[in-house]
């Protein structure tokens, strides 16, 4: 079966500040997403994992790879080709202040891209626009009200409710809920549970937090400077991980059980510049494990059980 | 009470005056840390945590704050009823502090040599010359290497997470009895939040020190501190020894809390959450702040706002409390 998404070889390179170099944001990065599957893409800040979310939908233009959208190349469509095709991929992004227009009520928020597509009789759209509203969980009532008026979590649902009008078949959550308190982020992951289900939605599920994507994702990609250093089924990644720095994300976070305090495998130091990157392993001046060939080769992605991770010691890692 | 108290927060309620009149943030909120002990302060956005600390520091500033009620005894001393003078005597000597932002927190202009010598050129009445091998000192005691050239460096020149190991350093280089860490690793990634609780937990056994640490990560909580207070709307609804209150939680928030993080949650299943939202403070009315988001909520609870009631192992205010 033809993959829902597909990268392949998806780059993405700025020039460096110093007007020399190469900032590899994106490197060489290739994924699928099956139909109604869950991809989560975690890594820490500046691992080029909302680049590769808007390169996924060309908000940003690749400088090298294929997206495949149902086997559809769309690199290759036209402006006004890829315009249409958006309705079929839509983005919700983290903070749903920044993304919402002050000036518009919520229901002409949520009914722009309507607008923009054309579609339906005014009249139509109204009623379209009253069903998302209840759709996402917000109360009929604030249709005419306008986004400084509501709270975070009320924001991120009008956000989802913009991003589905157009009924797409693949959503890309950039940090949906980290801007979120923890009570209001269980509401909106159940909402967007509830609405992959009725919708038929497929998700690619950006995020920092591990326990948010192990909770949400069937597949995991974890990224560090630009390249997937381990993908798989979420069980394997996130329950058996292959990778050192897996490894060392899973362990930073503390247990919410005083009684199973953990002692935590520490990385040493901080990511580096991506302007910067070591040669060989990108990882490998906070690895644990480093060796001579890391600092010298940087290793493939290597199938290990169920994943795949890029580590010259996977089998032993 | 135990007399042993190194700071016992008594009955603090905190207002701010607001174009729409006085609003009440911080309500009759009480509690006590030992010297030597931790106590995590957590909740959520808005529960009014970080305005106890900051009013516990005296660092907000009145008007528009104002203090309408309660005692902060530090080592005996009532810091409620201590001048600005009195307060920056204590400030980066007997109590130290780390935000969660230190790029605002620090000084751009200053060299971080400058800037972590200061407490003690103002406490001690030390000279820049003579810090130096005290303030090498101390940036090795909190983890940074190549100490003799990071003095020279501005902050601008750091991440994130030296950044904030620069903060602590400032923080204990007068050797504290109090730490008040708000927010402390927020800001950073997750690898980079796992060495500085790590620093936290080493220099508060090296050092002896009390720490009140405020946040909103339950997890953070349960590796670090011996007892919580768990704060909503403005109050302290639940406190005890963090064992007993994440094994058995009464107060139905503080079960909320704990089973809706989907660090606890099994894979695929539906998270707990609690429905609505938190009131904004001048919104609380009277009654329970929670029982228009409560499970258990009771008539009762509509009018009466439950004290802190001793209920097995720890303390909940709750008319009707999680078994």
């Amino acid at each position: 079966m033809t993959p829902l998404l597909e990268a392949r070889g998806l780059s993405k390179f700025f020039p460096a500040r110093d007007g020399k170099g190469l900032v590899r944001a994106v490197n060489d990065v290739s994924l699928s997403l099956a139909e109604g599957e869950t991809l989560g893409i975690v890594g820490e800040s500046g691992c080029g994992k909302s680049t590769l979310a808007r390169m996924l939908m060309r908000l940003i233009e690749p400088s090298g790879g294929k997206v495949l959208f149902h086997g559809e190349d769309l690199l290759s469509l036209s402006r006004a080709a890829m315009r249409q095709k958006r309705r079929d991929i839509q983005i919700v992004f983290q903070d749903p202040y920044a993304s919402l227009d002050p000036r518009m009520n919520i229901a002409q928020i949520i009914a722009e891209p309507l607008d923009i597509h054309g579609i339906g009789s005014t009249a139509e759209r109204a009623a379209k626009v009253k069903d998302l509203i209840a759709l996402v969980g917000l109360d009929p009532a604030s249709a005419t009200r306008y986004p400084h008026e509501f709270s975070g979590g009320q924001r991120q649902r009008i956000g989802i409710a913009r991003a589905i009008a157009l009924e797409p078949r693949l959503l890309v959550l950039d940090e949906p809920v980290s801007a979120l308190d923890v009570s209001i982020q269980s509401q909106i992951l159940n909402l967007l549970d509830d609405l992959k289900l009725r919708l038929r939605l497929s998700y690619v599920f950006i995020s920092h937090d591990l326990s948010v994507v192990q909770h949400v994702s069937d597949r995991v990609a974890v990224m560090y400077l630009g390249r997937i250093v381990e993908e798989g089924p979420a069980d394997a990644v996130l329950g058996e991980p292959k990778h050192p720095y897996t490894q060392a994300l899973i362990s930073a976070i503390p247990e919410i059980d005083p009684t199973r305090r953990k002692t935590h495998v520490l990385l040493p130091g901080d990511p580096p510049n991506p302007e910067d990157v070591p040669p060989g392993c990108a990882f490998n001046p906070r690895c644990p494990i480093a060796q001579e060939i890391c600092r010298r080769d940087e290793p493939p992605l290597r199938s290990s059980g169920a994943s795949r991770a890029r580590c010259h010691f996977v089998d032993e890692a | 009470m135990s007399e042993h108290a190194l700071l016992r927060v008594d009955g603090l309620t905190v207002g701010f005056s607001t174009e729409q009149g006085p609003v009440r943030v911080v309500e009759d909120v009480s509690f006590e840390l030992k010297a030597g002990h931790t106590l995590g302060l957590v909740g959520e956005s808005g529960c009014g945590k970080s305005v106890t600390a900051q009013t516990i520091m005296r660092l907000l500033p009145s008007p528009p704050s104002r203090i309408d009620a309660g005692r902060i005894l530090f080592d005996g001393k009532d810091l409620a009823a201590a001048t600005q003078r009195e307060m920056q005597k204590i400030r980066g000597d007997r109590i130290g502090m780390v935000f969660q932002e230190p790029m605002t927190s620090l000084n751009p202009t200053l060299r971080i040599g400058e800037q972590i010598a200061e407490p003690l050129m103002l406490h001690r009445g030390q000279r820049r010359a003579e810090a130096d091998e005290q303030v090498i000192g101390v940036l090795k005691q909190v983890g940074i290497g190549n100490a003799e050239r990071r003095l020279l460096q501005y902050p601008h020149e750091l991440s994130g997470g030296l950044r904030q190991r620069v903060m602590i350093a400032m923080a204990i280089i007068c050797k504290p009895k109090l730490l008040i860490a708000d927010e402390p690793t927020t800001a950073l990634d997750v690898t980079i939040q796992a060495q500085i609780m790590e620093l936290l937990k080493a220099l508060q056994k090296e050092l002896g020190l009390a720490v009140l640490l405020i946040t909103h990560d339950l997890g953070m909580v349960a590796e670090m501190c011996e007892t919580i207070a768990v704060m909503y709307a403005g109050r302290i609804v639940e406190t005890g020894r963090t064992v007993d209150v994440f094994a058995n939680p009464h107060h139905p928030y503080t079960y909320g809390l704990l089973t809706s993080s989907p660090r606890r949650a099994r894979k695929g299943e539906r998270l707990p959450s609690i429905p609505g939202l938190v009131p904004p403070p001048g919104a609380r009315g009277q009654g329970c702040s929670f029982a228009a988001r409560c499970p258990n909520v009771l008539e009762r609870c509509r009018i009466d706002a439950p004290p802190l009631i001793a209920l097995g192992k720890d303390a909940a205010a709750c008319w009707n409390p999680v078994p």
